[in-house]
């Protein structure tokens, strides 16, 4: 607070020097200005407008020591005038922050992904890292469930100390190679046309592709008319909640508010999930001009990217791509030549938390505060980021933006199924030959997405879990509906993010239900009662019944799902408890 | 409160606490409420949570004062430098409210003069504050729809108070910032009842309800129900009681529940006075020093949780407290020993109730008249002037003033007042300024406050800038000789980054550990009576010895 | 309660305000506009039970116990925190509601020790208590198995005013709503950690002296499960002699500074044991500095009336 209260312990010159670097990164001066030694300025507003640095700062010690020393946590305590309670809360509510001096804090961290479907890989890994001495963390899907397979084991993120945070199948692609898309360059690709063909470090190569084009257009059609298009287009959100873009963009478009923003969700931590990771890793800039565009309807200056943590490249090259959009003057002021217009882009990385990618969390974690989701209404639209109007989309829905405003809303409903318009990106993993970032106009069948994909490995398809932790499993009587947000609603089942990951008859699904009871229990923020709690005692359910959940037990989920479905502050709770309860209904675990 | 009734006609805080959180601007001047009153500035800080500006005059960086968009750290003494070419700045960029001056003041063409002298550049070098920060001050006081000016005892507690109020009147009367809902002037008051002290007449020119000894339609009316005359003359101060002592014209003095051998400024000189009285009586809840010095002791119950009674507070509302506890031993509630002397000096007044004596001032008070026990029970407590039974109490004073007609009434006047600065100057002798004030735990000279302990209380300590103790080459924590001209006194310093070089502060809360009064001045204001604890000179001397027990020594 | 055909009533300061009027257990009740399903349950006479709530403090509904079901709503709603909006139809005691209800007490008791949560801790006058709602809706504890996992939490004193008993926390954040942005702003506890694994803490869970702790003690008066406990109260309740049927709580106002904080005196054996102040009174809402809630102990028979 104002009148901050610090413990004795003091920061070393190295962390101050590296709080300080990312605080003028992403320029954030002191909340206190000495002006004169009768003259300071401080106070409530400074330090309210100066919050949001707390992440950046708070990324800067973990990466200089390892871990949130008190005396690091002090110094940005002071600086930023966060009182140290609050900052401690904050650290440590996130994966990716150590707030204890534990083994391994003077060294690098080796995140292992314990999720499926590296599960199965998981362990033999840390084992054969732990031997080599390596410091290891069971992480969390990493997003890079199409790498995981027998050869090269699970997903692997490195924790950098005193350096940068990398993933080891990066290297490739950092030496310039471009990413081998699964679906070659099919034609009728849309989203992911560029993807693999165009230089992810090169505007020029960008533009060279029909870059920017789509923002011309939009300057052309006037920003009413471009919510016009969206709106007619019928595209709806692709992070799961699938709500029409339309409508959101319309109601921040006509909200009250001086500052608009626009955000891109790529907090991409739905277990199952890295459609996004493949876009912004691969066409960084065509992510940068849909934000432009959103910007321009709707009316809003600043744009944010919220990326997690663990996609240290697809962070690189969106940084990159900025500073040459801005370079160029696609970002900024009067942008693109439109004098009137003005845009700018930051991107803020998440610390490892899976209820980050809740939108109205993602707003808290970018503010600076716990990554704990708001109560709705009021809604992003009028209450968003920094309880400023907002619209927030995943990546993939903003993409779909250039198509529509190039081609007209119209050619877009045209596009799809009668309830799902368009095209959509789906995340092949598993027991699949070639796991990966697929993309189909809407209306083929679960089995035909799995063909597009090579097919099953290692035997017979057992269970898809459809739309990641937070989805549910489908059996062989679902395995011919089509993957369309109509159909699988009918079914009782979500396209969620859009993932598809394939396990044939040989997966231990007691293995899997338990991990995904875990991963709820873990990511549960904490703040309501019903997730908090019942997460936990899901988990414990699970384990005690040793897979062979069956009569009271049985009642005991049902109850405990109903109330996380009911009495949950947000989706996490309310999903909790769906994976779970299908595998046991098809079977998979449970009752003979 | 006599600033505030030369201008207004009322000695009262103007706002309800209320108002600051629905405020624009405040002005936080000599007033550290983030400890001296906390659960104000929970309403303060409410205010800046709705977007309220602040900014803080004080010689100190108070913990107050980092709540504020600005910090403004004047010179001990230099306020009326300050408000003046605040007052100076806001007339020449016609931020005045002309119409409101027009109306409803008096006396401002020579006002305007008098302050054309306080130039920024002349404020900067009196005041030590940059002009700019002054100018910004100003713009942001005289341009906000509400605006509040906050003081406390860094206004008053110098020997030119009524001054120092007076100038920031000026303020409000300028712009209009009074008798509106939030906006205003409001001293915070040090005890929980010097506001119902002075409601009840507890001053020398005061009948209840602020009406005039002097005026004697108001004596006959108090007569008529006393059934004694009332001297026509106005009695005297504390302040010159201790001159009248000196001069021996006061040999008898009755003391109920002050501590004047602890906390008079200058406090040898006022123990030496109260032990060559003949007479001194002390009614106390506590053997205080002053009791100790004391013929008679005459033991009190406690006010607020052992009798019945009312308190008003800085928002002059009038509040009960109530009986929960049985008094220890012989103590015996303050109205009950009141009774029984004068019992024995031969009047019966027999065993009025706390209700009955109020039902008598309701009657004689106006500004009571419509505050019964059962009101002030339903409505948690009624914010005077409520003179009758169906008036809800008055939120904000003066709304007068913006009444078309203003009943005869000639209109707040303005005060000329000029800056002089401490009395006692810095020299080669006593280089450094010592102010006083309270901290977050403590209260006053400690009799209450030292009755329970806990983990933030750190006793007395002189804070002293990092460059003042690197010169002298004193350590945080060092015990050190402190002298003013009155007399010296060994106590541990603080180093602070927080205190402007040149200036020294320490609480006064802990006498037997350290007896602070012995350095500070009694020069004091002759309108108010209240001495200039705000601003002695001291020097600071390293002590050879590695003896770090504070004691008191002779001067 | 019958239904206000008007939509507009006189507030308590002459000012006409907008009513709205909502179906609460098929019943229409009218409330200012701006006000709670919470509200228009209380106005209604509908008991609701509450944790997190407090009437001084932002609603952060975390809790989660006061939900009801409003129509068209895909989930249940916390009625402490949904503004009520004209013609909501809510459901109070329905299936869903009540099944709500139950699971969290439950998975509360399941995992923290609810035995001193003692106070009303419903909106209704002279309320009902958290066992008492327990009761109301078949709540067992019991079938979740031989050991589910607690809070697990020593008692933590560190001082001789107040103690801490995070194995009575339920984490309702009141604590940490009081100390900070609605009314101390001191902000010397937060929540940390995350999931099962969240708990009220300090920096680096450094004791309380050495924090930014002001000694306030409003955590303390807004707690609701005794996890934060004053001290006197504490050493009472150690020796089996609290006695809370006994007490007297008397108002006054505190002794202090001029502000004129209300005081609620707790006194058993003519003795004063804690100090509280009233959550509806202008001055203070409930909150207090460290003098008016801790610097009463001169007044004690057992304390000779001298300074120290």
């Amino acid at each position: 607070m104002a009148d901050l209260h610090l413990t004795a312990d003091r920061a070393t010159t190295a962390e101050s020097v590296a709080v300080d670097a990312a605080l003028a990164a992403i320029g954030v001066d002191s909340a206190l200005v000495m002006e004169d030694e009768r003259l300071v300025r401080g106070g409530t507003h400074r330090r309210h407008a100066r919050r949001h640095a707390l992440l950046p700062a708070l990324h800067a010690l973990q990466t200089e020591s390892g871990w949130i020393s008190p005396g690091g946590l002090n110094y940005v305590a002071e600086v930023l005038q966060v009182p140290p309670a609050e900052a401690y809360g904050v650290a440590s509510f996130y994966e990716m922050f150590r707030v204890d001096e534990a083994p391994g804090h003077d060294d690098d961290v080796v995140h292992v992904c314990v999720d499926a479907p590296c599960l199965e890989f998981a362990e033999a890994k840390i084992a054969s890292l732990e031997a080599e001495g390596k410091h290891v963390h069971r992480s969390p899907c990493l997003g890079q469930c199409d790498r995981a397979n027998a050869n090269d084991g699970p997903a692997l993120f490195i924790q950098g100390r005193q350096k940068a945070n990398s993933v080891p199948a990066d290297a490739p692609s950092l030496a310039g190679e471009l990413w081998p898309l699964p679906q070659k360059h099919e034609p009728g690709l849309k989203l992911l046309k560029r993807v693999g063909r165009v230089d992810p470090t090169s505007l020029d190569s960008y533009v060279a592709m029909d870059g920017y084009k789509a923002l011309a257009r939009a300057f052309e059609l006037g920003a009413e008319q471009v919510i016009e298009e969206v709106a007619t287009s019928g595209l709806m959100g692709r992070g799961g909640a699938a709500f029409p873009t339309g409508i959101k963009w319309r109601g921040v478009a006509g909200a009250d508010g001086e500052q608009k923003h626009i955000v891109a969700n790529a907090d991409e931590s739905e277990p199952g999930t890295f459609k996004d990771r493949t876009i912004m890793e691969n066409d960084p800039f065509a992510l940068i001009e849909a934000m432009t565009i959103a910007g321009f309807a709707v009316g809003a200056t600043k744009g944010w990217i919220y990326i997690r943590g663990e996609y240290p490249l697809a962070t690189a090259r969106l940084e990159s791509a900025i500073e040459q959009a801005r370079a160029a003057g696609f970002l900024g002021t009067a942008i693109a030549g439109a004098k009137s217009i003005s845009f700018d882009l930051e991107v803020r990385r998440g610390a490892g938390a899976y209820i980050c990618g809740e939108e109205t969390a993602l707003f808290n974690s970018l503010e600076g505060f716990r990554g704990e989701p708001r109560q709705k209404p009021p809604f992003p639209t009028t209450h968003g980021l920094f309880q400023q109007p907002t619209a927030i989309n995943n990546p993939e829905t903003l993409l779909n933006v250039l198509d529509i405003v190039t081609d007209g809303g119209a050619a877009y409903a045209a596009s799809g199924t009668e309830g799902s318009n368009g095209q959509k990106l789906f995340c092949l993993s598993g027991h699949v030959t070639a796991p990966g970032t697929y993309e189909v106009e809407f209306g083929p069948t679960l089995r035909e997405m799995i063909d597009v994909a090579g097919g099953v490995t290692g035997g017979e398809l057992k269970a898809v879990l459809l739309g990641g932790a937070a989805g549910s499993f489908v059996g062989p009587d679902l395995f011919d509906m089509p993957l369309t947000m109509e159909a699988t609603r009918a079914a009782g089942a979500s396209l969620g993010s859009g993932v598809i990951m394939a396990f044939n008859e040989h997966t231990d699904f007691e293995a899997v239900c338990i991990r995904i009871a875990e991963f709820f229990k873990n990511e549960s923020c904490g703040q309501c009662v019903p997730c908090r709690v019942g997460a936990v005692r899901q988990h414990e359910l699970l384990i005690r019944s040793k897979g062979k959940v069956m009569n009271g037990e049985l009642q005991l989920l049902e109850d405990m799902d109903r109330v996380m479905k009911d009495a949950s502050i947000c989706g996490l709770g309310h999903t909790a408890s769906t994976a779970v309860r299908s595998a046991i209904s098809l079977g998979l675990i449970g009752a003979n | 409160m006599v600033g505030l009734a030369t201008v207004f006609g009322a000695g009262g805080g103007t706002s309800s606490y209320k108002e600051i959180e629905e405020t624009d601007v405040i002005l936080l001047w000599g007033s550290n409420a983030r400890e001296a009153h906390p659960i104000f500035f929970h309403h303060l800080m409410k205010g800046l949570d709705n977007g309220a500006r602040m900014y803080a005059v004080d010689p100190r960086r108070t913990s107050s004062s980092k709540f504020a968009d600005a910090w403004l750290g004047l010179s001990v003494g230099t306020d009326i430098a300050m408000a003046n070419a605040v007052a100076r700045e806001i007339i020449h960029n016609g931020w005045v409210n002309q119409a409101f001056i027009d109306h409803s003041t008096t006396g401002y063409e020579a006002f305007a003069e008098s302050v054309e002298s306080y130039t920024l550049e002349v404020a900067e070098q009196i005041t030590g504050v940059p002009g700019s920060a002054i100018a910004e001050m100003a713009k942001a006081y005289a341009t906000a729809e509400k605006a509040q000016i906050l003081w406390t005892l860094g206004i008053t507690e110098h020997h030119n108070a009524v001054d120092n109020v007076l100038s920031l009147c000026n303020l409000a009367l300028l712009t209009g910032h009074i008798g509106t809902w939030g906006s205003g002037l409001v001293p915070l008051r040090g005890q929980n009842n010097v506001q119902g002290g002075g409601d009840m007449g507890s001053l020398p020119n005061k009948l209840p309800g602020f009406q005039n000894v002097t005026d004697p339609e108001a004596r006959a009316k108090f007569e008529a129900v006393y059934g004694v005359p009332i001297p026509p003359e106005n009695g005297i101060h504390l302040t010159l009681m201790f001159e009248a002592m000196e001069r021996s014209e006061i040999k008898a003095a009755y003391v109920i529940g002050e501590n004047p051998a602890d906390s008079e400024a200058d406090v040898q000189h006022a123990r030496k006075l109260l032990s060559g009285l003949d007479t001194l009586v002390v009614q106390d809840i506590f053997m205080t020093r002053t009791a100790e010095l004391a013929d008679v002791v005459l033991p009190a119950s406690v006010g607020w949780a052992e009798s019945e009674g009312t308190v008003t507070s800085s928002e002059r509302r009038v509040q009960r407290v109530r009986a929960a506890v049985t008094p220890p031993g012989e103590a015996r509630h303050d109205q009950d020993i009141i009774g029984e002397l004068a019992r024995r000096m031969g009047y019966d007044w027999g065993q009025p109730t706390s209700e009955d004596l109020w039902e008598e001032l309701r009657a004689l008070s106006p500004l009571h008249g419509g505050m019964t026990y059962a009101r002030l029970e339903d409505e948690g407590g009624l914010q005077w002037p409520c003179p009758d039974l169906d008036h809800p109490g008055s939120p904000f004073l003066h709304g007068w003033l913006w009444e078309d007609d203003l009943g005869g009434r000639a209109g707040a006047p303005f005060s000329v007042v000029e800056h002089e600065g401490p009395k006692e100057q810095l020299t080669e002798a006593f280089p450094l300024r010592l102010t006083t004030g309270r901290s977050l735990d403590s209260y006053n000279t400690g009799v209450q406050s030292g009755g329970y302990d806990n983990p933030i209380r750190y006793g007395d300590a002189l804070d002293m800038n990092p460059v003042d103790a690197a010169a002298l080459e004193l350590a945080d924590g060092e015990t050190v000789k402190v002298s003013s001209p009155r007399g010296s006194v060994e106590m541990p310093i603080r180093v602070q980054p927080d205190i402007p070089e040149g200036l020294t502060f320490t609480t006064f809360h802990f006498p037997e550990l350290v007896d602070i009064n012995v350095l500070t001045n009694d020069a004091w204001d002759k309108r108010s009576g209240t001495s200039e604890f705000k601003a002695a000179s001291i020097r600071v001397e390293k002590l050879p010895s590695s003896d770090h027990t504070p004691q008191l020594q002779d001067s | 309660m019958t239904a206000v055909e008007s939509t507009t009533a006189k507030s308590a300061n002459g000012m006409t305000e907008t009513l709205v009027t909502i179906q609460v257990d098929g019943r229409p009740v009218s409330i200012p506009e701006g006000g709670t399903i919470l509200d228009a349950c209380s106005k209604a006479g509908v008991s609701t039970p509450t944790l997190c709530y407090a009437e001084n403090l932002t609603p952060v509904n975390v809790c989660r116990v006061c939900v009801v079901e409003v129509e068209n709503s895909r989930t249940l709603v916390p009625s402490c925190s949904r503004v009520a909006e004209e013609g909501m139809v809510v459901q109070t005691d329905s299936e869903r509601v009540r099944h709500s209800r139950k699971m969290v007490i439950e998975f509360l008791d399941t995992s923290v020790d609810l035995s001193q949560t003692t106070a009303p801790t419903s909106n209704e006058a002279g309320g009902r208590n958290l066992a008492d709602w327990a009761a109301e809706y078949g709540a067992d504890s019991s079938r979740y198995g031989p050991a589910p996992q607690t809070m697990d939490e020593e008692v933590k004193i560190q001082d001789n005013l107040y103690i801490r008993d995070y194995d009575k926390c339920v984490l309702c954040y009141k604590c940490v709503e009081a100390c900070g942005d609605d009314a101390q702003h001191t902000f010397a506890i937060a929540v940390s950690g995350r999931g099962f694994g969240a708990r009220i803490s300090t920096e680096f869970d450094v004791s309380l002296p050495d924090s930014a702790c002001v000694y306030c003690g409003n955590c303390v008066a807004v707690c609701p499960t005794n996890a934060l406990q004053f001290k006197t109260e504490f050493d009472l309740r150690e020796a089996n002699n609290w006695r809370e049927e006994e007490q007297s709580v008397t108002r006054t106002v505190c002794s202090y500074c001029g502000v004129g904080c209300n005081l609620e005196l707790h006194v058993q054996d003519d003795t004063i044991v804690k100090v509280t102040s009233p959550n509806d009174h202008s001055v203070t809402s409930g909150h207090l500095c460290i003098k008016g809630r801790f610097g009463w102990q001169y007044v004690q028979p057992t304390i000779q009336r001298k300074p120290s």
